[in-house]
């Protein structure tokens, strides 16, 4: 067996990676880790239904946290299978019912299995448009109308960024895609729980949510599906027919009971919560940048994640600030591409040289960050930024 | 007032300790395991440790071992994969819908009444068309629990160079997993929850170098041939489940289920007479047993027992919500018997008076409905 994970006194400061699961939703879960274990789909005997009890009161909290009726969450093993259910799903169930729509518009900063999923389709003809973003990150809304027509299939925005942050204007862009009779998605896994999210308001069709970004465990997620009107889609795997044939496999009852927990704390504390950490980022911003002159905040400085700074620092390559702070949990880019050498596709997006991606650090502020917390990362930062400006 | 009796270890067994303190120890892990810092390195850590032990369990190399979401999704990914390869796939008509449903193109190779692939039919199809093939057999049914004969079909794909898929979802604590991968399978699956460890994981393993490539594209987990996070909990407890699963049936666990089944199948004779073993007569899990109840619906049977405090199932648990026929034994030939017959299935941690308690409500429950039953309506 595996020991003791960390030592107490490492900072995390990466939680677009993964959050650690709250202490409330692992008590949720527990008990569906012990004495109740049916299958959720064994309707016909006490065991199962009771499992299926607690999975429908999880999608309701889900429901909840982004405006949405329970029947309209369809669980999935995280975003990124509901990213691919939605992308893939929408555009083969419209080219089996003959639609002549064959573009499919999305960003160039978003995930990779969003990039994945476009790509996918191209090889089986779809038209993809991957459209640029300005340098502060955002869409620029006239060049978005300009991609989006009456060929258009589907649009997929993320709501908040990875690796930068920033929040893009879905309530500017949504309606223009929706005026071309387009189907909007949105990969929400970054936003669900920090930002408020209303599908009613937005007017989205499809949105993507993770448990484990919100403090809930890793291995479930959701694909919000409207109603009204209908969206259709084509199933990515079949079997069992769960999940009203959307998505097929036994359901992971005590993931998802940690998932609803998850989803009811962040509806409960979502705004106080951004307020408190929307400080504790300005108070590191504003060391930071006092202490280092030349530091770049990278993406949009106020559209963005309460969480989330992204610097391109003057004089030091990101992977040398985190060998002199091992006690940092820090990152250069996204945690899937993280081990990989090319430079974040989404700061070159942003117009970043490779050689300044390499400057660039992401820090993720989450639940557990303190304000001492926020004390030490600054001055180890400023100092591990100036030690490496010596020995430059 | 005790519990349920719960007699539906088929459609998810309960959580063993073993995989219960797995998953407990790792909810608190923090990171990613594709994070290069230290936490993200001690999540990697944890799941690489994980593979090591999925792959020790069934004596394989631990690169062959690729996590999912489950079985289903495994068998979507392989299935996917031979049908993009242009390959024929023929499948035993008694698979799990996640395979029989797979796609479109499904050619169903036919089994006999006693539950077993036709081999001969197997060998006629793959005579008839020389296009590669993709042959899915699975280890042992999950309905009636009969068990395949592996090393015969695997001789056979060998012959015609088909490519043999293995769903062995029901094979951990009750059948040896150490020579499940030797038969040249080109592809392996199983489940978390099927071996006592929680719901969310399964592996698909491919111990032959065939690559199916992905369904679910994304970060580049699992090699490219998975996206997503990978859920680190789950993982390690399917691995704990697995490793404590295949110990405890070599100590004799599967010995102590095959007991208990007898127990409730001679009883069955004595008391009920009426009532009929499916596939009496071949080799089965030790701790499945599907019984007929001739003209007495099996969603009848299933809800009487329910109220009587017995959880058992109709079918397989997918499928049970919507009380159709059960394609398995309407395959096997049972012809009416198929929607008149239930599953029982012995947990890891069933009671001594598991086959007491059992007997005396079915017995009941039999003696009641037959006073009043009414031929089952054909699907």
């Amino acid at each position: 067996m595996h020991g003791p994970v960390a030592p107490p006194r490492r900072l995390y400061l990466d939680h677009h990676a993964t959050t650690p699961c709250d202490a409330r939703v692992v008590a949720a879960m527990l008990p569906w880790f012990a004495e109740h274990f049916g299958n959720p789909h064994s309707a016909e005997h006490a065991m199962g239904r009771e499992a299926e009890a607690a999975v429908e009161e999880a999608r309701a909290e889900v429901a909840a946290l982004i405006g949405a009726e329970p029947r309209e969450i369809v669980f999935t093993s995280g975003a990124t299978e509901a990213n691919n259910l939605a992308i893939k799903g929408a555009a083969r169930f419209a080219r089996a019912q003959g639609s002549p729509r064959m573009r499919i518009v999305t960003v160039a900063t978003e995930h990779k299995c969003v990039l994945e999923s476009v790509r996918d389709l191209a090889a089986e003809g779809f038209e993809p448009v991957i459209l640029p973003v300005g340098p502060d990150g955002l869409i620029d809304p006239e060049a978005f109308a300009a991609a989006v027509d009456e060929r258009t299939l589907l649009v997929s925005v993320m709501a908040a960024n990875n690796e930068i942050g920033v929040v893009h204007d879905l309530a500017a862009l949504v309606p223009i895609a929706k005026r071309a009779g387009a189907l909007v998605h949105t990969d929400a896994a970054q936003a669900a729980g920090k930002v408020p999210l209303a599908v009613e308001a937005l007017g989205v069709d499809l949105v993507s949510l993770s448990a484990h970004k919100m403090y809930g465990p890793k291995g479930v997620g959701a694909l919000y599906v409207r109603r009204r009107p209908r969206v259709r889609l084509a199933p990515l795997f079949s079997g069992g027919g769960q999940e009203r044939g959307l998505r097929s496999g036994t359901l992971p009852a005590p993931l998802i009971v940690g998932f609803g927990e998850a989803a009811r704390i962040a509806r409960a504390e979502m705004v106080e919560e951004a307020e408190r950490l929307a400080a504790l980022r300005e108070r590191l911003w504003s060391r930071l940048a006092a202490a280092i002159p030349g530091l770049r905040l990278n993406g949009h400085p106020s559209r963005r994640l309460a969480g989330n700074l992204n610097l391109t620092f003057p004089a030091a390559r990101a992977a040398d600030l985190i060998a002199r702070c091992p006690e940092l949990c820090l990152s250069t880019g996204s945690a899937c591409s993280s081990a990989e050498i090319e430079p974040s596709y989404v700061l070159r997006a942003i117009g970043l040289s490779a050689e300044e991606a390499g400057r660039t650090l992401r820090i993720g502020l989450g639940r557990s960050t303190s304000p001492a917390d926020i004390d030490h990362a600054a001055a180890a930062l400023i100092a591990a930024h100036e030690a490496c400006a010596a020995a430059a | 007032m005790t519990g349920p009796l719960y007699l539906d270890a088929n459609a998810s067994e309960p959580l063993r300790p073993e995989a219960r303190r797995a998953v407990i120890e790792t909810l608190d892990t923090v990171g990613n395991p594709s994070s290069v810092h230290a936490v993200g390195r001690a999540a990697r850590r944890i799941l690489e440790e994980a593979r090591e032990r999925v792959a020790a369990a069934l004596g394989v190399a631990p690169a062959t071992v690729f996590f999912t979401a489950g079985a289903t999704e495994a068998n979507a990914i392989a299935l996917a994969g031979a049908a993009r390869e242009g390959r024929r796939l023929l499948v035993s008509a008694i698979e799990h819908d996640s395979v029989l449903r797979a796609s479109p193109r499904i050619e169903p190779v036919p089994v006999t009444g006693e539950g077993i692939i036709d081999l001969a039919a197997l060998e006629a199809a793959l005579a008839a068309n020389s296009r590669p093939a993709l042959i899915a057999v699975m280890a042992a049914n999950n309905e009636t629990g009969v068990i395949q004969p592996l090393a015969e079909v695997a001789a056979i794909c060998a012959r015609f160079g088909a490519l043999l898929h293995v769903d062995a979802a029901q094979v951990p604590g009750r059948l040896p997993l150490g020579g499940l991968a030797g038969h040249g399978i080109g592809s392996l699956v199983l489940s978390a929850h099927k071996a006592g460890g929680p719901k969310g994981a399964g592996a698909l393993v491919l111990p032959g170098g065939w690559w199916p490539g992905p369904l679910v594209g994304g970060g580049g987990q699992e090699r490219g041939l998975r996206g997503g996070t990978e859920p680190l909990p789950a993982i390690a407890g399917f691995a704990a489940a697995l490793a404590a699963a295949e110990a405890w049936r070599a100590a004799g666990g599967a010995e102590r289920l095959a007991r208990l089944r007898e127990e409730i199948e001679s009883g069955l004779s004595e008391r009920v007479p009426q009532a009929l073993i499916v596939a009496s007569a071949s080799s089965r899990l030790p701790n499945t047993v599907a019984i007929a109840l001739p003209a007495v619906a099996a969603a009848t049977q299933v809800m009487a027992l329910d109220l009587a405090g017995v959880c058992v199932s109709a079918g397989s648990a997918c499928s049970s919500g919507k009380v159709a026929e059960s394609h398995v034994l309407r395959a096997m030939g049972l012809g009416p018997l198929a929607a008149s017959t239930i599953r029982v299935s012995l947990p890891w941690d069933a009671p001594d008076d598991a086959p007491p308690r059992f007997l005396a409500a079915y017995a009941a429950t039999a003696g009641r409905l037959a006073a009043r039953a009414v031929e089952p309506v054909p699907a």
